[in-house]
């Protein structure tokens, strides 16, 4: 153990985050290891067969692991599956051997077809439900037993998206993130005498690596209809234009750490009566016609 | 360096309760306030409303916290007193930054016995008034040219029924739609215009003796409470079941902690959120 008394917003808390390898996960994981919290953490780091894009690698987590010390954080990072209880509760028992307890879930971890719904296959879409609905089911249950024995309360946080509220090109994900909030909600009603809070985020566009990429680039130019983009750089440019109109304040998307701000607010005690929240993080989008 | 450092704050019904809570939290973490109160009764509104007394009290604990204020009596039914507060502010501590458009009064009649004054003062103050204070800041938020963070405290009875509250609830579900077209509209400024949506706050707007008359008719046959203590016990039995964590209220200082959030940088891409502070009670 360390000798320094933690300080910050989350100064001494233990967070469990999924899909802790890169992008919005790795952007939690810092935001609260800087705010005075240790990390349990863990990725797949390993492409799924029906995933559209590329999904993060071990040096992924291993820079995750960087980053959360340089933050002055403690972290416990694994390979692990969200649609694997036993790798989960392996992962979480090694935590709670390191740091002793559980006070914040965030269930972050997510995969996407990325296939119109005439397109897409029941087993595809069976696949995206096991990771981004069964997974975080997964990812709950066994933090949710440790907080009611250990009773101390508890933040549990959920990724869902604000495909919950506009249509996208997205079935199978807009499927499971909106059926998160309701998970969610059924979740804090029968938590709230246990004071655990259940929450969940619904980001708008975010630039991370789930959008970032040449399989999404042959995405974004199949729904605009044009040739292949010719660099990263231009898909990006194609993106913001694409996807600005749709926010109302003037920009394409947000950075991973707006949303790291959010998680942080409803991590922290300053949240203690917030639960089934739907925390929007979206630049207006949800609100704004197309 | 405090989370809203350098901003200055227009708060509105900063007296007493929430506007002086979210005073103090916002001095707290660095910001400049502009405070307003009507500090008086009013006729139609049955109510008592804070004083003058009060608002002195609102200086003093923000000032006590290190912050610089400037108080002023004005009422949210008349523009050019938001506008002469507003004006003052801008003098002594440069362009507004931050709006949080918190007085709100209810008349708690029901509905055969709420007059049609009574509810056009309600609708003049919950809504119009949130009309009138944006309208009073928003020039020199357009101006300066920096964006900004627009907060109008709505309420939970926008999702769920509550007794005698026809016209409070009629107001504030107002206050929403008000707030996403803002949003629309302001987006391009960057200003972002959000609502938080509380479940019950202990504050005066609940523990005074017109609303004992509500609580006495639901828990003790009408009859009134001997104290103030048995008639907090029997409004946190009254209010708690609606709630997923079972407690009756929520404290000011936990709206506060909302209000801060949205106004720091941290939320500076929330924008037409109603964010619920409120114990579960809309999901529930």
């Amino acid at each position: 153990m360390g000798s320094t008394v933690a300080t910050g917003r989350v100064a001494g808390k233990v967070a469990f985050i999924t899909g802790a390898a890169r992008g919005q996960g790795r952007s939690h994981a810092v935001k609260l290891a800087s705010e005075g919290a240790d990390i349990i953490a863990l990725d797949i780091c390993e492409d799924l067969p029906f995933a559209h894009s590329p999904h993060a690698t071990w040096a992924d987590m291993e820079e995750t692991v960087r980053l959360v010390e340089a933050a002055g954080g403690r972290i416990v990072a694994r390979k692990a599956d969200v649609r694997s209880r036993e790798q989960i509760d392996a992962v979480l028992a090694e935590g709670l051997e390191a740091f002793g307890k559980i006070d914040v879930v965030i269930a972050n971890a997510a995969a996407i077809a990325y296939k119109n719904v005439l397109d897409i296959t029941v087993e595809e879409f069976e696949a995206t439900l096991d990771v981004n609905l069964h997974g975080v089911f997964n990812t709950v249950q066994t933090p949710v037993r440790h907080m009611i024995e250990r009773n101390e309360g508890g933040s549990i946080i959920l990724i869902s998206s604000g495909v919950a509220y506009r249509a996208t090109p997205s079935p199978d994900y807009s499927a499971a993130k909106t059926a998160l909030i309701t998970f969610a909600r059924a979740l804090a009603n029968e938590l709230g005498p246990n004071r655990i809070r259940v929450n969940t985020i619904e980001p708008g566009y975010v630039l991370t690596p789930a959008l970032d990429n040449d399989k999404y680039g042959e995405r974004t130019a199949e729904l605009l209809g044009r040739e292949p983009f010719a660099s990263r750089e231009e898909h990006r440019a194609a993106m913001w234009d694409q996807f600005k109109p749709r926010n109302m304040l003037p920009v394409g998307w947000v950075e991973p750490e707006a949303i790291s701000n959010a998680v942080l607010w409803l991590a922290s005690d300053e949240s203690r009566y917030v639960t089934a929240e739907e925390l929007k993080v979206d630049a207006g989008f949800a609100d704004k016609s197309a | 360096m405090g989370r809203v450092e350098g901003k200055v704050a227009f708060i509105t019904g900063a007296a007493r309760g929430q506007g002086r809570s979210h005073a103090v939290r916002l001095a707290e973490e660095g910001a400049s306030i502009v405070a307003v109160d009507v500090c008086h009764d009013i006729d139609e509104i049955a109510m008592p409303l804070a004083t003058r007394e009060d608002l002195e009290q609102t200086v003093r604990e923000v000032e006590a916290v290190g912050g610089r204020i400037i108080a002023r009596e004005a009422d949210v039914c008349d523009l050019a007193q938001l506008e002469a507060a507003v004006a003052e502010g801008v003098a002594a501590f440069g362009p507004i930054d931050v709006v949080v458009a918190n007085a709100g009064v209810a008349a708690y009649k029901d509905f055969p016995s709420l007059s049609e004054a009574t509810w056009r003062k309600t609708i003049d103050v919950n809504l119009t008034g949130v009309y009138r204070t944006v309208k009073a800041a928003l020039p020199s938020m357009v101006a300066a040219g920096k964006g900004g963070s627009i907060i109008l405290i709505s309420s939970g009875s926008v999702f769920r029924g509550g007794g005698l509250l026809t016209d409070y609830a009629t107001s504030k579900n107002g206050v929403v739609g008000l707030m996403r077209s803002l949003a629309l509209e302001l987006g391009p400024h960057w200003i972002r215009v959000n609502s938080i949506m509380p479940s019950t706050v202990l504050t005066k707007i609940v523990d005074n003796e017109v609303f004992a008359t509500v609580v006495s008719n639901a828990m003790n046959n009408g009859q009134p409470f001997e104290t103030r203590e048995q008639r907090l016990e029997a409004m946190n039995a009254m209010i708690a079941s609606r709630h997923m964590i079972p407690r009756g209220w929520v404290d000011t200082r936990d709206i506060s902690e909302g209000v801060l959030f949205l106004a720091s940088d941290d939320a500076k891409y929330i924008t037409s959120e109603s964010l619920r502070i409120d114990l579960g009670f809309a999901g529930k």
